[in-house]
């Protein structure tokens, strides 16, 4: 694992030679999939605190972020990690405001620490163990007090969740982590139907379910996260099933919520063994030559 | 899906405990030929960790002999988990978080003191036994239990199949709307009973009761539900739900529909001051179709200490046990004192969310899950009269204050026309002329009375 291995093992801007300054080298790559990302997150919040008033006051959404923003730098700094990348740090705070919620500012600000900082500290191969954001979730839900996640906030429009899907989708692709999305959802689909199927119940029921706003959010932007999946393509397949196996046991068989959450934190404990028996080539951030979604061995 | 089947079978059986309630918010099976709809049900939800309370009122005025509800429950219930409710309590609940109006009185221009009027939308409520047993057996449906609580005959029934489950009711003179085979038969694969009661008529008419008073149950669930889906059988329209949920720890919400807040805060002309209730009932009815009918409305959510405005006092230690909540009793009175709290009798460790579901089978396809969070933000909707000043005004401020009662008796209309979908070209009518402050003609007597 040389030097440059280690920069983009902290999804930072990763092009070989855009080293210099703090944003991006205006040189470097046509679209770095993970823009996309911040852009779509931001008009999501945006649609959440405007039109379906969500819980989220602007100012602690600020805050999140600009929390997230300090600790990235401050950790890139005693990391000894490469120049500041604000890229991941933005997209973990911006899905922090969209998913948690809590009365109490402080805790917003440490959430927003304990995603970034997880990021530098929980590894195992020089990878991070869990998504930022969803482990700063599960943490606070498990050990604060005044936390919350509201799943069933972003509703069932079918239309919103088909924009949703589709800005999901056009991130998943440039990523290129696609594979773990649809099995997931595939996997999760066919749990839901096959229940349905079983107790008879109309398939409105699963359909509903599934057009769930919080589910879509989740396979589009949290599951598929490139530096935390499987190397392999059958590593992140299983890993995929794993997750909708584990979400539907915590909403089906233990009655509580947030299912997804719990179940991506735990499984996310799985990869390190996954990517040991099924390897597969480590995912870095397209390069300035490369294309996005080219993958490169490290 | 052989496996998952007899997994889930099993941990539902043993664990699933149920919520339930709800037939009843729905599904009241009639025995003769009346045809029955339910308007109202009110279901008081209480929990704390995996102990609930759930007490069921509705607004049955048919005769007593053709009412029947059916529930799907978590357990078989024995005697001492039902008992009969007090309506007046539920009453009271319903009138302490209804949506209320407030009243300002604008102060002399030329030289501000608020006065409360409330009035609560107004709500409502509530819920024989055969010697079937032979029947029974042979289509596999047991009796688990049968016991007379109150004026009620309360059956509990497992079955091997919905099939059986169905004849047997149907035998027994319950009407069973159309579907219910399939509904009944997913809930019994999730391994649930069937409460289900009936009016005992000699009962009723040895206690003297000239309505059905509310069911009330209680169990251990890590389910924190309610099934509403054998209720959208039987409905001619959507039907309408209030759920008070009262806990400890904060608001709850539906983690499977949106939860939303209704407008609140806004201000109105001073007619719907006499027109509250179709008011409320429009604008609701404006806020269920401009979210297409696919979400849940929070109307209340209170630390239940106290209320500002009360549209009617807290409830008393004594009538929030009467409701369920175990924990005061736990406790003695309450919780922690807490002195910033204005309650008479100390302040009380619960928390009461009012929800306001208006539902049918098309937008709400699932039973309604829950969730408490810890989100202690208090809310009501409420809803404001301005009252010019009526007094002589003779100073340079008397126009600009007209002008500015011209403009806020637009807003107020274009508040109103807004909320309830009513054409502003009638709202404005209503009002009359803008911003005029029409002298008081009343005699002296109307004023000091009506005030």
């Amino acid at each position: 694992m040389n030097r440059l291995a280690l920069v983009e093992a902290e999804a930072l801007p990763v092009s070989a030679t855009a080293t210099v300054g703090v944003l991006p080298a205006p040189t470097a790559p046509r679209w770095d999939p993970r823009l996309y990302q911040i852009a779509t997150l931001a008009g999501l919040l945006g649609y959440g605190i405007w039109w379906l008033d969500l819980e989220v006051q602007p100012q602690t959404a600020v805050t999140i972020v600009l929390s997230a923003l300090v600790t990235q730098l401050v950790c890139t700094r005693l990391a000894g990690r490469g120049p500041f990348d604000p890229r991941s740090a933005l997209i973990s705070g911006l899905s922090l405001c969209l998913l948690m919620r809590t009365g109490v500012p402080s805790l917003a600000v440490l959430a927003a620490i304990t995603a970034i900082a997880s990021k530098f500290t929980l590894r195992i191969r020089d990878k991070h163990v869990f998504n930022p954001t969803n482990f700063a979730l599960v943490a606070m839900l498990l050990f604060a007090q005044d936390v919350w996640v509201s799943p069933g906030q972003w509703g069932s429009g079918i239309v919103f969740a088909f924009l949703l899907a589709s800005a999901g989708a056009l991130v998943v692709n440039r990523a290129a982590r696609a594979d773990v999305t649809l099995a997931f959802l595939a996997c999760y689909a066919g749990l839901l139907i096959g229940r349905s199927l079983w107790l008879g119940e109309p398939l409105a029921i699963p359909l509903h379910r599934l057009e769930n706003g919080a589910l879509v959010l989740f396979s589009f932007f949290m599951i598929s996260d490139p530096r935390t999946t499987p190397d392999s393509r059958l590593g992140r397949v299983l890993f995929a099933a794993l997750v909708a196996l584990g979400a539907y046991t915590v909403q089906f068989w233990l009655f509580r919520t947030n299912g997804l959450l719990w179940s991506l934190a735990v499984c996310s404990l799985s990869v390190p063994l996954i990517d040991r028996f099924l390897p597969g080539p480590r995912f870095r951030w397209p390069a300035a030559t490369a294309h996005p979604g080219e993958r490169k061995l490290v | 899906m052989k496996l998952a089947a007899i997994v889930v079978t099993t941990v539902l059986t043993v664990a699933l405990a149920a919520a339930t309630a709800l037939a009843f918010c729905g599904f009241y099976v009639a025995r003769a030929d009346t045809k029955l709809f339910n308007q109202a049900s009110q279901v008081v939800l209480v929990r704390h960790e995996n102990k609930t309370v759930i007490t069921m009122a509705n607004d049955f005025k048919g005769d007593p002999k053709e009412f029947a509800i059916v529930v799907p429950v978590p357990t078989i219930l024995e005697k001492g988990q039902i008992r009969v409710g007090d309506r007046a309590v539920i009453e009271h609940l319903d009138a302490y978080s209804a949506p209320r109006l407030v009243e300002y009185f604008d102060d002399d221009p030329c030289r501000p003191h608020i006065q409360y009027y409330s009035r609560g939308a107004t709500l409502r409520e509530l819920a024989a036994q055969d010697r079937m047993a032979e029947r029974a057996k042979s289509l596999g449906v047991t009796i688990e239990a049968q016991y007379t609580v109150g004026e009620y005959d309360i059956l509990i029934l497992s079955a091997k199949e919905s099939a059986g489950l169905e004849a047997w009711l149907r035998d027994g003179g319950y009407r069973l709307p159309t579907g219910a085979s399939a509904v009944l038969g997913s809930y019994l694969k999730q391994g649930m009973k069937f409460f289900v009661a009936r009016v005992n008529l000699k009962e009723q008419a040895r206690l003297g009761f000239t309505y059905l008073r509310p069911l009330q149950m209680a169990f251990e669930s890590p389910k924190f539900m309610l099934p509403i889906r054998l209720g959208t059988l039987n409905a001619d329209g959507p039907q309408e739900l209030f759920v008070f949920a009262l806990t400890r720890k904060g608001r709850v919400e539906t983690t499977n529909y949106r939860t939303v807040r209704l407008p609140t805060g806004s201000e109105l002309p001073l007619y719907v001051k006499d027109e509250f209730p179709q008011f409320y009932r429009a604008m609701f009815a404006e806020q269920v179709k401009r979210e297409s009918m696919r979400a849940v409305f929070l109307e209340y959510a209170w630390d239940m200490s106290w209320c500002d405005p009360c549209a009617a006092d807290p409830l008393s230690p004594e009538e929030l046990r009467k409701l369920g909540v175990f924990w005061l009793a736990e406790n003695g009175a309450g919780g922690a004192p807490d002195p910033r709290r204005i309650r008479p009798g100390g302040p009380v460790d619960v928390f009461m969310t009012r929800l306001h579901v208006r539902y049918d089978a098309t937008s709400f396809p699932e039973d309604l899950v829950f969730q408490e969070t810890v989100d202690r933000a208090n809310f009501q909707g409420r809803y404001i009269l301005h009252h010019p000043w009526k007094g002589e005004v003779k100073c340079e401020a008397a126009e600009r204050y007209r002008q500015a009662l011209r403009v806020r008796a637009e807003r107020e209309a274009a508040n109103l026309s807004s909320l309830t979908g009513w054409p502003i070209e009638d709202v404005r009518r209503k009002i009359g002329p803008l911003g005029e402050v029409k002298p008081d003609n009343r005699p002296w007597w109307q004023k000091l009375f009506a005030d």
